[in-house]
């Protein structure tokens, strides 16, 4: 609107400030602290790639990785699902919708606080509010927290969990669905489900694949609920990858190791969300000026 | 929504004489049932376990896991009392107010920094724009974890560990690409007639900004503000990280503590800590939700 480029940029120059020294600077000094060995107290030395050599012979890195990926592909197909079939049951007229979508939305506010963590623990542990419960059906008490796979449903249950923000983000797509467009489907003839997988589902897919970006990013970098809830265990059947960078760079102060860790996973993160741009294309349909109706 | 009629008066004469028509109300009405009991089911089971720590903490620790009602059959404030003096020689109201320490300057230089970025963006022509756009997008896609450890040795260098300024220095700088993203895209979606009659009364865009813009766009900037509130007092690692003397925690990490040091055998003074520790977002969420979530279906679904 404005022509005065010199304003312009004094008006962002804090964001480039911050882009320089809060994020470019440090994501290029990983890559070289990756390449050395470092423990804070002597300086830093150079070793070229052995880091990395390192990690292909390290049980724990194929380990975290894969608990990750196991995590990432659990939770955002199922949290979307839920979040999407939630919008979809809420998105009618009907008396008391607001307090509906104000109830789901609170566990995505809170959800990633240590206190919900420490609520989780509660449920979960083995004399926890589940095993009482299931107990009342003469179940018996199952280590929900010390079993493997229970441990790695206890802490993926609290992310579907959160699924209120994405909802929300639904509900305003579905919202915005043209009325006209189901009219004419139902003059057709056209079922509720017809309706909803050939006029609903394609015309949100910007929608879905915004939200299938946001949370995967969050997802990969899935912190606090593992680390109080699990500790990572047992056997590392949690130990997600921030757990592995963080034990690695700030309990065993090994910085050149966890730097090359995180650099790998910033990796497999970049090559994930480019896969995903690039499949968009097949499966995302943008209406108005993007395709041209 | 589903409003298949929406002419009422027609609708009542039709339903008189149109058996199909009536069979379709019907429908209707037992679809809206089935809306409501999934609706009342899920909503149940996602805040029950909320409801039942606020009553756990309210009882005594051997009836937490004996008993799933909602009321404490022995009402017992031990948890509260207890869980508030700590283990520790503070007690949880220092932990509340280290929070607010960092919390307080985070959102005000969030608001401020992105407010002013956005508006560059938004508003003029600046040289590489799109390179700067796409850096932007490219910060709210990256995982911080790469960044970690170089801001860790930064600070270090800098002699600020173990204090507030590494969890809220940053933001002086807008280095939270999605609220400025965010921002802008609400500033675009804003009529720019208003500033463009200032400008010709000779207003320069320092004014433009604060008499003009700011006031538009407050809807946007008290979402912001919620935001980085919420996620900055759920933040952990951050205080994980940089803090490391007890008399400087906040609540994430005495919760923690707290949890480490009981081995998770006082339940209802963790409980009752825990309760305490998210009434604030509670409160802050119900007075202000509507902006939550206009925020986020903005910000989101006209990206």
């Amino acid at each position: 609107m404005y022509e005065n480029k010199r304003l312009g940029l004094l008006y962002i120059s804090p964001y480039i400030i911050g882009l320089l020294v809060f994020t470019a600077f440090p994501f290029l000094s990983s890559l070289i602290i990756s390449f050395t060995d470092y423990d804070l107290i002597n300086p830093p030395e150079y070793i070229g790639l052995d880091n990395y050599r390192y990690m292909m012979d390290d049980d724990t890195f194929y380990q975290s990785m894969g608990v990750t990926f196991a995590y990432v592909f659990l939770t955002i197909p199922l949290k979307l699902a839920f979040a999407l079939f939630i919008a979809f049951v809420l998105n009618f007229k009907l008396r008391g919708i607001k307090f509906f979508r104000t109830a789901y939305y609170i566990p995505s506010i809170l959800g990633s606080s240590v206190a919900i963590a420490v609520l989780w623990r509660a449920i979960f542990s083995l004399d926890g509010l589940l095993n009482s419960f299931l107990g009342i059906f003469g179940v018996e008490a199952i280590s929900w927290l010390g079993e493997p796979v229970f441990a790695m449903f206890s802490v993926t249950l609290l992310r579907v969990w959160q699924f209120g923000s994405a909802m929300v983000i639904f509900l305003a797509a579905l919202q915005s669905v043209p009325q006209s467009q189901y009219e004419a489907a139902m003059i057709d003839g056209a079922s509720k489900w017809q309706m909803f997988t050939k006029i609903t589902v394609p015309l949100i897919t910007p929608v879905i694949f915004f939200n299938f970006i946001m949370q995967t990013t969050q997802a990969f970098q899935e912190f606090t609920a593992p680390y109080v809830i699990t500790g990572g265990g047992p056997a590392k059947s949690t130990y997600l990858f921030s757990l592995y960078i963080y034990e690695t760079a700030f309990k065993y102060f090994d910085l050149g190791y966890g730097s090359a860790l995180a650099w790998v996973l910033f990796v497999a993160v970049a090559i994930f969300t480019a896969i995903s741009f690039k499949s968009s294309k097949y499966w995302v349909f943008y209406s108005g000026d993007k395709g041209g109706k | 929504m589903n409003k298949v009629f929406p002419n009422k008066a027609a609708l009542s004469a039709d339903l008189k004489n149109n058996p199909t028509l009536r069979a379709e109300i019907r429908k209707q009405r037992v679809g809206a049932s089935i809306r409501y009991i999934i609706l009342l089911f899920f909503g149940l089971v996602m805040l029950y376990p909320l409801f039942w720590m606020f009553s756990a903490a309210f009882k005594p620790n051997h009836e937490i896991f004996s008993s799933l009602s909602l009321w404490p059959k022995e009402f017992s404030l031990d948890g509260f009392i207890n869980g508030w003096n700590t283990g520790t020689e503070y007690t949880f109201g220092r932990f509340f107010l280290n929070t607010l320490y960092y919390v307080v300057p985070k959102v005000i230089l969030t608001v401020i920094s992105s407010v002013i970025v956005a508006y560059g963006f938004a508003r003029f022509d600046i040289p590489f724009k799109k390179f700067w756009f796409v850096t932007l997008v490219a910060t709210i896609l990256l995982p911080t974890s790469v960044l970690l450890i170089p801001q860790y040795l930064m600070f270090r260098e800098m002699g600020m560990l173990d204090s507030y300024l590494p969890l809220y220095l940053p933001m002086a700088f807008a280095t939270q690409g999605f609220f400025v993203f965010m921002l802008i895209q609400f500033l675009r979606g804003l009529p720019t007639d208003m500033e463009e009659a200032a400008q010709i009364d000779g207003c320069n865009s320092y004014q433009l900004l604060w008499y003009i813009v700011v006031p538009m766009l407050k809807p946007a900037i008290i979402s912001v503000a919620l935001f980085q509130f919420m996620w900055s007092v759920n933040d952990f690692l951050g205080p994980l990280i940089y803090i490391s003397s007890v008399e400087k925690y906040p609540i994430a990490l005495a919760l923690k503590l707290s949890i480490d040091v009981t081995e998770g055998t006082q339940w209802n003074e963790i409980l009752a800590m825990a309760s305490i520790a998210i009434v604030p977002s509670i409160v802050v969420f119900l007075i202000a939700q509507n902006y939550f979530v206009e925020g986020i279906s903005s910000g989101g679904v006209k990206g």
